[in-house]
């Protein structure tokens, strides 16, 4: 592994690095030491929200610097910080040492960071060598100069090793090539650092192995690239370091060659083992009769994000499937429950085979799903409280009948009640309420379907512990009144909690389904974090 | 006190009153109502009479817009509906016969139910924006009225289509009862049926009524056909009133007004949450600003004008730009200064 | 750094030996924008074949000079409305402001204003309710529909405060465009017609040469990716309107002078057949695709289906419904294909 930048620390770390000492001492060669990018003390305040809190980020020429964190850790504020989109409460950005100010984009585009995102910031309906060099292009005499441009276009191409021809549109290529052409743009302006969000989600193998070629390459030029993916062995392959971010906060900065994933995952989830051990496990299964599964999947393929999945749903057993985000929880979720046609797969509902066509099939034959956007999927937030929560029976039953205002009223009123939706006021605007009255009303919503199938996404995302509490019990008590439940949760201890059996993702694949009770937090964490089958003491070769 | 004014009826009220209220300062016949052989007459009478071809068209428009969508062939569709009326009673033995009339109004409103069929199965089930899908109507369905008329503006004679638009029923214009009965029935299905609680919750968050199990396709097809049915309707009483089909001045503009109308009413074009009541006060304000610039002496050919004025008014209101300049403003009047912060997303 | 990598989209495609299947295939590649154009060149030729075959003698110097002298007003706001498509919007007052520039220089005509002051003050009439427009949508966010709409309130009213009645023209100049014919042997050209195709010539000049009508591309592909790349969106958006508007004056001088007066009820209903044949021309109606040149040959369709249709005697109320069909299919074809797309990804 190969790589440009010094390496000053030859220890493993896993504290915070402390940024002012003199670190130029220990480079190996006579390479220089100091950071290309500094972070110190990074903050960023919304109002009340402290979304960033005192963090410090290194980043060294030709290295390969991977950023990691949950959802909420910060990472995204993190990268709009070091490149311009967004201003920082406190700390400096430092730039060879010196401090800058970035008021924009432009500004950090002109000192040479540029960012390369998930949604590909390109004009598909133009040329591949207009997307290079638009807004800088060449032209004559006020003109443009097409050839010129192309041709110019063409070295930047072939500087990275890449064979298209820039005369094409782009959209005739696919996602994979566009994201090279993003980078090919990124670079046309001699970038010393460049952000990678996400590369590599859309691409198949081959396709990832060019653009590893690639980053190979920017490497020994010494480009300093951050690298942002959820994918734990493309991680590991291709970064020489890896920030952990967990709540805003720095947790550390690792060597990934000396960093161990069970580490890096524990690092990134925070769990407590003590406390994990200390809480009591909600579900006891008591008898040994053989349940039949309600809904059951097998080999199922979804968005290039889920890969050949098999599920089992049981009648009064709920399924707690832990993995980290981007391992395909949801895509699993939504393909299960007809919210997204799978590519590949059998879905068999209470022994009928053929999957769900739609939400409101799925429905009908008492399987439902709740989005992790409550949001943006979920509430429908000018609505009221109540009509929120009839709605989909509303849907139901048909325009013709519809629930009468009294009965309406008292059926709405019955779910407040139940599920402690606070304020009980029926006739709120959903999107006032608090996330986690929101879930809950998104919540009654599904059960006022009197459903068989439970699957819920992220339920108790940023919801207060009380509220969190709250949903982990219901859902034991709807599980011991026959429901089948698929809680998914980033949060390992609650799946611990509240699963009878666990599916355990990692990649998009289910690495096995174990019962709760034979999981430990370390083997499950192993689990998330390998994706290997599981031994007593998780197996990893340093690298 | 604040409650009232925070009504989403409150200040779509407000204008209309002072839009009265002003006329009357300055012409004070205005309200005046006399009885004439057992009909009332006056402006305000003739304000609720001529405003019956607008309501029909804003009712419609209304649930379309609800929808997040737009139907810009109302114009062209009451041009067809008038023309294909009129043409079978002009056709007929009888012409003046009250059955004539009937199957007449029949077949044109039935003609309409079937191109906002068109509409609504190009918008809902081949997925093409509105304003593109129903430009195509608004283009054709002129060229449809005019074949049907043969290029002329067929005139009738008829007692019981001048009935429609001129009549009176117990003293009041018959034009009036055929709108707000339409109001009435339409509100009714809308409230006392589901179809207006699923109509707003496909317009505010078309995905996550999706998942919900709300069945758009049903839902935004029935607003084009209702919007089509209403607009044939409104091109009866357009034809009932000048006793001719003109497939080229039936519902000139009528397309915008009725979006006006929508828009003041209190309904946003963004969709979700829709008023018909706001509406039916919406053309009466503009009808109202009709008779009121008509007074002034401007000729109606040249009162466009004045409602471009109006609709730039009603846009810069709603404009997020305004709202967003106005805030700055008002805090910048208070003491403190206000918080800077750059980006409103929420950090993941 | 040389490459030896394996062609990103290599494996995307079956290896192909034929050096025309390679060339087709490289065309498609880099062109293939150009293919609803050339689809609407082919109609064109059908339906010229078919006119010539009805009526024996339809394809001849006389008729296709008429094409372009009857139609000139069309080209010119097609070059414009293309403008603003291809941005993904859409203006519905051209008509309108081809109407009100129109009779406004009539009226001042015949009051003796020179028409050195007359012309330029139709263009900057039609540039300001352009300008409104523009500055509407870019600023305040209201969809061009709306804020184009009430452009068109504006201008077909103030058309109407001018005058409301029809006003001849009888400056020399400009009755000039119209009546001068230079001849090429069996064809013509008027002064209105090279007007026409000199605004056709610049306007497709600027798409492909300049970095603005590059940047209308963008917007048309992604405002916000366009705004990311630092290109100036908001002007353009606004430059969009303005020029559509300024070819509604340019229009409305060639109108009058067609006609010999100004006609407050000029235009009605125009907008329609200006967005049809820029439709029918190949430009996508959601933005980011679409040529002048294009526009050229969509309003050539339509003005050859006019012809035709009064060659024919049958009334001229089927060229509504014929171009409303034509639009149809053309929007629902695009439809198809961006499902398609979409599917594919």
């Amino acid at each position: 592994m190969g790589h440009n930048g010094a390496m000053p620390d030859d220890a493993p770390v896993d504290v915070p690095i402390d940024v002012s000492a003199d670190t130029a001492g220990d480079a190996p060669d006579q390479c220089p030491a100091r950071p290309l990018v500094q972070l110190l003390g990074g903050t960023v305040r919304f109002g009340a929200d402290t979304v960033l809190d005192g963090v410090d980020f290194r980043l060294f020429p030709g290295e390969v610097h991977s950023l990691m964190g949950e959802n909420g850790a910060g990472k995204s504020t993190l990268i709009k910080a070091l490149t311009g989109a967004l201003q920082l409460s406190g700390g400096t950005i430092l730039l060879d040492g010196e401090p800058v100010h970035f008021r924009s984009t432009h500004d950090a585009q002109q000192a040479g960071i540029r960012a390369v995102y998930q949604e590909i910031d390109l004009l598909p309906n133009l040329s591949v060598a207009e997307n290079i060099m638009l807004g800088a292009e060449p032209r004559r005499c006020g003109l443009v100069d097409w050839a010129r441009m192309r041709r110019r276009a063409g070295e930047v191409l072939d500087d990275l090793g890449l064979d298209i021809d820039p005369a094409t549109t782009l959209s005739h290529h696919s996602i994979a090539v566009q994201q090279l052409v993003a980078i090919a743009r990124a670079l046309s302006t001699d970038a010393r650092v460049l952000v990678l969000d996400e590369p590599t989600s859309s691409l198949d193998a081959a396709e990832c192995a060019e653009l590893f070629r690639v980053i190979a390459g920017l490497k020994e030029r010494g480009v300093a690239i951050i690298f942002i993916s959820h994918f734990l062995d493309q991680i590991y392959e291709v970064c020489d370091r890896v920030t952990v971010l967990r709540d805003g906060s720095l947790v550390g900065e690792y060597l990934t060659r000396e960093f161990l994933r069970v580490d890096l995952v524990q690092a990134m989830l925070g769990h407590n083992a003590e406390a994990l051990r200390s809480r009591s496990r909600l579900q006891v299964v008591e008898d040994d009769v053989v349940r039949r599964p309600f809904l059951s999947v097998r080999g199922l393929s979804s968005r290039r994000r889920i890969t050949d999945a098999d599920v089992d749903l049981i009648e009064g057993d709920v399924l707690g499937v832990a993995g980290l985000l981007g391992s395909g929880r949801t895509e699993l979720a939504r393909a299960m429950t007809g919210v997204d046609r799978p590519d590949a797969g059998i879905i068999r509902i209470h022994g009928a085979t053929g999957g769900p066509g739609g939400p409101r099939e799925a429905i009908s034959l008492g399987v439902v799903y709740s989005s992790e956007n409550r949001r943006t999927e979920g509430i429908i937030g000018e609505l009221s409280v109540g009509d929120n929560i009839t709605l989909a029976l509303q849907a139901q039953q048909g325009i013709l009948r519809r629930i009468g205002g009294t009965r309406q009223r008292e059926l709405a009123q019955s779910w407040v009640e139940a599920l402690d939706i606070r304020p009980p006021d029926l006739d709120r605007p959903a999107g006032n309420l608090s996330g986690g009255n929101q879930q809950k009303v998104l919540l009654a919503r599904l059960l006022a379907l009197a459903p068989r199938v439970l699957v819920l996404d992220e339920p108790t995302r940023g919801i207060d512990v009380g509220a969190k509490v709250e949903i982990q019990n219901l859902v034991g008590d709807l599980a011991d009144n026959g429901l089948s439940v698929m809680f998914i949760s980033a949060e390992l201890e609650e799946v611990l909690r509240v699963g009878n059996r666990v599916a355990i993702l990692h990649d998009g694949r289910i690495v096995d389904t174990v019962p709760a009770e034979e999981l430990t937090p370390d083997s499950l964490l192993a689990l998330v974090a390998q994706g290997s089958s599981m031994g007593s003491a998780p197996v990893e070769e340093a690298r | 006190m604040s409650r009232l004014i925070k009504h989403h009826l409150f200040w779509p009220g407000f204008a209309l009153v002072a839009l009265v209220v002003l006329n009357t300062v300055v012409r004070p016949r205005f309200i005046e109502i006399s009885v004439q052989h057992g009909a009332l007459y006056g402006a305000p009478i003739d304000i609720l009479r001529n405003s019956a071809p607008m309501m029909l068209v804003a009712l419609g428009m209304t649930l379309v817009i609800a929808t997040r969508g737009i139907d810009l062939s109302v114009g062209a569709v009451m041009a067809v509906s008038g023309a294909v009326a009129l043409t079978i009673i002009d056709g007929s033995d009888s012409p003046g016969s009250v059955g004539t009339v009937l199957v007449a109004i029949a077949v044109g409103v039935g003609v309409s139910l079937i191109l906002g069929v068109w509409n609504g199965f190009l918008v809902s089930v081949l997925k093409i924006q509105p304003i593109i899908a129903t430009l195509v109507l608004m283009m054709a369905g002129r060229g449809v009225a005019l074949l049907v008329t043969g290029g002329f503006i067929t005139t009738v004679t008829s007692d019981p289509l001048k009935y429609v638009a001129s009549g009176h029923l117990l003293g009041l214009p018959f034009a009036l009862f055929i709108w707000v009965a339409a109001v009435v029935v339409v509100s009714l299905v809308e409230r006392r049926t589901a179809l207006g609680v699923l109509t707003e919750a496909v317009g505010i968050n078309p995905e996550a009524s999706r998942l919900a199990g709300v069945r758009a396709t049903g839902i935004i097809l029935g607003t084009y056909v209702l919007s089509g049915g209403l607009a044939g309707m409104a091109g009866i009483i357009y034809s009932s009133n000048i006793m001719a089909a003109d497939a080229n001045a039936a519902g000139e503009l009528i397309e915008l007004y009725a979006i006006l109308a929508v828009v003041l009413g209190g309904t946003s074009l963004a969709g979700g949450k829709f008023s018909i009541a706001g509406t039916v006060i919406g053309v009466l304000i503009i009808q109202t600003l009709q008779s009121t610039i008509l007074f002034l002496g401007v000729s109606s050919a040249q009162s466009p004008v004045f409602f471009a004025a109006v609709v730039v008014v009603v846009v810069l209101i709603q404009a997020p730009a305004v709202h967003r300049a106005a805030r700055q403003f008002l805090q910048r009047r208070s003491t403190h200064v206000p918080d800077i912060t750059r980006g409103t997303e929420v950090a993941r | 750094m040389s490459t030896t990598a394996t062609t990103p989209d290599a494996g995307r495609k079956p290896v192909v030996p034929a050096r025309i299947s390679e060339f087709g295939r490289t065309f498609v590649a880099r062109h293939a924008s150009v293919m609803p154009m050339l689809a609407a060149l082919a109609i064109l030729v059908l339906i010229l074949i078919g006119a010539q075959i009805h009526f024996g003698d339809f394809v001849n110097p006389r008729t296709l000079s008429a094409l372009l002298l009857d139609n000139a007003y069309l080209l010119i706001l097609a070059v414009g409305m293309t403008f603003v498509i291809v941005t993904g919007g859409i203006d519905l007052s051209v008509g309108s402001v081809m109407a009100f520039t129109g009779i406004g220089a009539a009226q001042m005509l015949s009051h003796g204003v020179s028409s050195a002051i007359v012309i330029p003050a139709m263009i900057l009439g039609g540039a300001f309710i352009g300008l409104m427009i523009g500055v509407l949508v870019q600023y305040f966010d209201v969809q061009p529909f709306i804020a184009s709409l009430a452009g068109l309130f504006l201008a077909r009213g103030l058309a109407y405060v001018v005058s409301l009645k029809s006003i001849r023209v009888e400056n020399e100049h400009v009755l000039w465009l119209q009546s001068t014919r230079w001849w090429f042997g069996d064809w013509y050209l008027t002064p209105t017609g090279v007007i026409a195709l000199l605004t056709v010539v610049v306007g497709a000049l600027v798409m492909k040469y300049t970095r603005f009508g590059r940047t209308v591309y963008a917007v048309g592909g992604g405002e916000q990716s366009a705004r990311l790349m630092g290109l100036a969106v908001a002007r353009t958006k606004v430059l969009v309107y303005v020029i559509s508007g300024v070819c509604g004056g340019l229009a409305g001088l060639v109108l009058t002078a067609y006609s010999g007066a100004g006609y407050p009820r000029n235009g009605i209903g125009t907008e329609l057949d200006v967005i049809a044949a820029v439709v029918i021309g190949g430009t996508l109606l959601t933005g980011g695709a679409g040529y002048v040149v294009g526009s050229l040959i969509g309003v050539l369709v339509y003005g050859t289906i006019h012809t035709v249709i009064s060659y024919m005697g049958a009334e001229q109320s089927w060229m509504r419904i014929i171009i409303g069909l034509m639009l149809l299919m053309f929007i629902v074809v695009q439809r198809v294909i961006v499902v398609r797309a979409e599917r594919r990804r």
